[in-house]
């Protein structure tokens, strides 16, 4: 159930999208990001569609596979279009006892429709193209001049890939401790709020105290192999920008110059 | 010296109450003398809590003596100037697979060493693709470890540690969870690296059919060695391991009961192809 | 209360790429009194299996029926028999959750709805039948020992009562000592509470002294079911699914193989010294006439 969420899960490619260097798709997605809010106009949000599409026929991931990963969010999408659509004043197209839609909340909802579609499909094509590694990596790198002011940069990378790599391991725990106590009549589904809140301690005590044993051990591995914080570390994969990602770099900032032209003459 | 000398080696775990006062004192490990050689193949036998895995984690100075002294390749193991020095040339594997790999690819967790080593880029490389390579995981090193089995998880983690390059390896219950096939994976590539490369290994273990193969064999009970010989010296007393709740491999078992029934057969029957052999001189 | 399995199948992940048959077409009869070992490689379907015996898991297609009823079926109390069809899983000490002994124990009977009463009697003879100690009973579990916790653990589900207990590796990561108690007290289970048992494994050694019948699987199939005796005549099979046979059986093959009229199928070092003493003394008879 747990495992069938693949928003973001990382896609396994050759393609340009791919080999960019992660500072630059990191970069690239922040701009997308921007110019999503920076555009206001029917030609604009094509201009913002039609990037995205080239990134995405660019970066080989099937759209199948990215469609797939949205379903999960779908509902988020829906309510925000329908708040939007119903809570919207103006003038009214529809009315059934207290609900009335007008039509400029028909507007607001596609509008927002439209740019949550676009910007989650923009973030999850970074992560479709980038091993979680890689990513942590890159914010290691940009984040870096923090470091000057006692950020602990270094660390927080670490956490962070330390996190993922545990991620799968932990869920499936939690697949088994929850049928382990099933198979002791647990029940996780019915009854209300509170009861159910309660039920989840036989699940989340045993679920916390291996967390922790794995806490430790893993520790403990990692200073047996050296591991004394970023200092003096070498990286086996080091960054290093290539003419692609100049290029890359010279073409997002192209992008955000025409979303913004756009917005100012049009 | 030898490349491992442990002189009265003494541990101490202390027991606090809940107010946090010292409530006793256990000894996990007690005056232990081990002096291993380089090249050397040795296990650790003994029973959950005798001491076996305190004893090993004092080799790669996670843990520090109470009292005594651990040398490792000459350097003394309580002096902090030495601690990175000495991880580094005492490899360590532990019991839980998932638990030890940090890394998201299999290559990236067998670079994970070397990097905190300061290695420089290109040599990384080279370590962990002859890492990988002597292990047979050299196909994997782009795959996730946790579509791994246990057995190949360990073979990473051992090439991890090769990657270090370092004299010894201590190898801390590597198969307690894994299942038959992948015990005899660890124990195989174990036996390869001391073979080939020369490397000595430490096993710690409860198996003792894993142990056959040594140059020695040190038995712990209760903190302190109960027994130390060759693998023939030591499982040709049969009375005594079962005393230490340790019991033999099963022929040498079956040798045994037959010896005690009169029949000519001789201590330290260790495989089955020995007992077939002994058999055939006299049925 | 036998269980039968009718054509079950199971696949993970029916509607994508990467689905897996985990069980194909398994047909089973589990009778009341067993003593089953379940044997296999990881991955070959046996903990699906299990876990479809209580109806943690549902079946792709086929039905599972537990006295004659179907245990997937519309109204039926899953939970009542997961209280009858008792599951141990894998390193079941890492489920323990509650502040002492006695508690966690406690908690399958409380979920099966009985009176305090009955739960406390019931958690307290689970905790004697697998010897743990009264001074025990208040500790936190996560004080004890491996071989202690585990025994908690089972005595979890032993406090259900339930007729059929499952036991998924109960012996994984123990040392020798503590392995052979835990067979030791699932044998006693088996002999003086008539419970049926159904133990999961890896290791031949661990189940060929104590199961009357061994089902192996692979790749989500049942390859052999019958007495043990009969599965260890497929060596050649058996090792090439890495499975192997008990260590004394390799030992009487190898005697077989030298001329001598054995009973290859034996698995305990008892029966195998016996038989061998009589070789040794039929030799020396013959010499002494």
């Amino acid at each position: 159930m747990v495992r069938e969420i693949t928003i973001g899960q990382y896609y396994d490619e050759e393609s340009v999208i791919h080999r960019l260097d992660p500072r630059v798709k990191l970069v690239a997605t922040l701009v997308y990001i921007i110019s999503i809010f920076v555009v206001n106009t029917y030609i604009g949000y094509i201009f913002v569609a039609l990037f995205l599409g080239v990134c995405v026929a660019l970066s080989k991931v099937p759209v199948k596979y990215i469609v797939k990963g949205l379903r999960p969010v779908m509902i988020i999408l829906l309510i925000t279009i329908l708040f939007n659509m119903l809570l919207t004043p103006g003038e009214i197209l529809w009315k059934f006892g207290i609900f009335r839609i007008s039509k400029e909340g028909l507007k607001a909802g596609a509008t927002m429709a439209l740019r949550l579609t676009l910007l989650i499909t923009g973030s999850s094509l970074m992560t479709l193209t980038t091993t979680p590694n890689n990513l942590t990596d890159a914010m290691e790198r940009l984040l870096r001049p923090l470091s000057k002011i006692k950020v602990p940069v270094h660390e927080i990378a670490m956490m962070m890939s330390i996190a993922l790599r545990f991620i799968p391991i932990l869920l499936e725990e939690t697949d088994i401790i929850m049928k382990a106590q099933m198979a002791r009549g647990a029940d996780f589904e019915s009854g209300n709020i509170i009861k159910r809140a309660k039920a989840l301690v036989p699940l989340l005590v045993p679920l916390f105290v291996s967390a922790f044993r794995r806490a430790n051990d893993l520790a403990m591995a990692m200073e047996a192999r050296c591991y004394r914080g970023g200092e003096g570390r070498t990286k086996m994969k080091p960054l290093k920008y290539v003419s692609r990602d100049y290029i890359a770099y010279a073409i997002v900032w192209l992008y955000l110059a025409g979303c913004i032209a756009m917005r100012i003459f049009m | 010296m030898g490349i491992i000398k442990t002189d009265k080696v003494t541990y101490e775990y202390i027991r606090r109450d809940d107010e946090g006062n010292v409530s006793g004192i256990t000894k996990a490990v007690d005056e232990v003398n081990i002096d291993v050689q380089p090249g050397e193949f040795i296990s650790i036998l003994g029973h959950n809590g005798s001491g076996k895995s305190t004893l090993a984690k004092q080799i790669n100075a996670i843990l520090t003596p109470s009292e005594g002294e651990v040398y490792v390749d000459g350097l003394l193991t309580s002096e902090e100037k030495n601690t990175w020095e000495v991880r580094q040339r005492a490899g360590m594997v532990f019991q839980n697979p998932d638990n030890q790999i940090i890394g998201q690819l299999v290559e990236e967790d067998v670079g994970f060493g070397p990097e905190n080593l300061g290695i420089p880029t290109d040599q990384i490389w080279e370590r962990v693709n002859e890492s990988l390579k002597l292990l047979g995981m050299l196909d994997y090193s782009k795959h996730s470890p946790n579509k791994l089995s246990g057995g190949q998880k360990q073979r990473v983690s051992i090439a991890g540690v090769l990657a270090m390059h370092p004299k010894c390896i201590i190898f801390d219950e590597p198969t307690a969870m894994l299942d038959p096939h992948g015990r005899r994976e660890v124990i195989r590539a174990a036996r390869a690296l001391n073979d080939v490369e020369k490397i000595t290994i430490v096993l710690i273990t409860h198996y003792m059919e894993e142990t056959i193969y040594s140059d020695r064999i040190f038995v712990m009970d209760k903190g302190h060695i109960a027994m130390e010989g060759t693998p023939k010296e030591i499982f040709s007393q049969v009375e005594k391991l079962e005393e230490l709740h340790l019991g033999v491999p099963q022929a040498t078992k079956v040798a045994h009961e037959l010896k005690k029934a009169g029949m000519p057969i001789p201590d330290g029957i260790l495989t089955r192809q020995e007992l077939r052999e002994e058999l055939k001189k006299c049925l | 209360m036998s269980m039968t399995l009718d054509h079950v199948n199971c696949i993970y992940s029916a509607d994508t790429n990467h689905s897996v048959h985990a069980l194909k077409d398994i047909c089973l009869t589990i009778n009341d009194g067993e003593f089953i070992g379940l044997i296999g490689h990881t991955g070959c379907g046996k903990s699906t299996l299990v876990q479809h015996l209580n109806g943690l898991l549902k079946p792709t297609s086929g039905q599972i029926l537990f006295d004659g009823e179907d245990i997937n079926a519309k109204g039926y109390d899953r939970k009542a028999l997961r209280g009858k069809v008792g599951l141990v899983f894998q390193y079941p000490e890492h489920q323990l959750f509650e502040a002492d002994v006695f508690s966690d124990v406690c908690f399958g009977p409380t979920n099966l709805g009985l009176d305090r009463k009955e739960v406390e009697l019931r958690a307290y003879e689970a905790l004697k039948s697998v010897g743990v100690d009264d001074d025990d009973f208040y500790n936190s579990p996560f004080e004890l020992s491996g071989g202690q916790k585990r025994r908690v653990a089972i005595a979890g589900v032993l406090a259900m009562k339930p007729q059929i207990l499952i036991l998924d590796e109960p012996t994984a990561g123990l040392d020798p000592q503590g392995r052979v108690e835990i067979l030791e007290l699932i044998s006693h289970l088996h002999r003086d509470e008539h419970m049926t048992i159904i133990l999961v494994s890896h290791s031949m050694d661990d189940v060929a002294d104590y199961a009357e019948r061994l089902i192996v699987m692979e790749h989500g199939s049942i390859v052999y079911d019958d007495v043990p005796g009969e599965v260890f005549k497929n060596v050649r099979e058996l090792e090439r699914m890495d499975l192997g046979v008990p260590e004394v059986t390799y030992i009487m093959r190898a005697i077989r193989r030298i001329g001598y009229d054995v009973d290859d199928t034996t698995t305990k070092v008892d029966d195998a010294v016996e038989q061998i003493l009589g070789l040794y003394r039929d030799k020396n008879r013959k010499q002494d006439i």
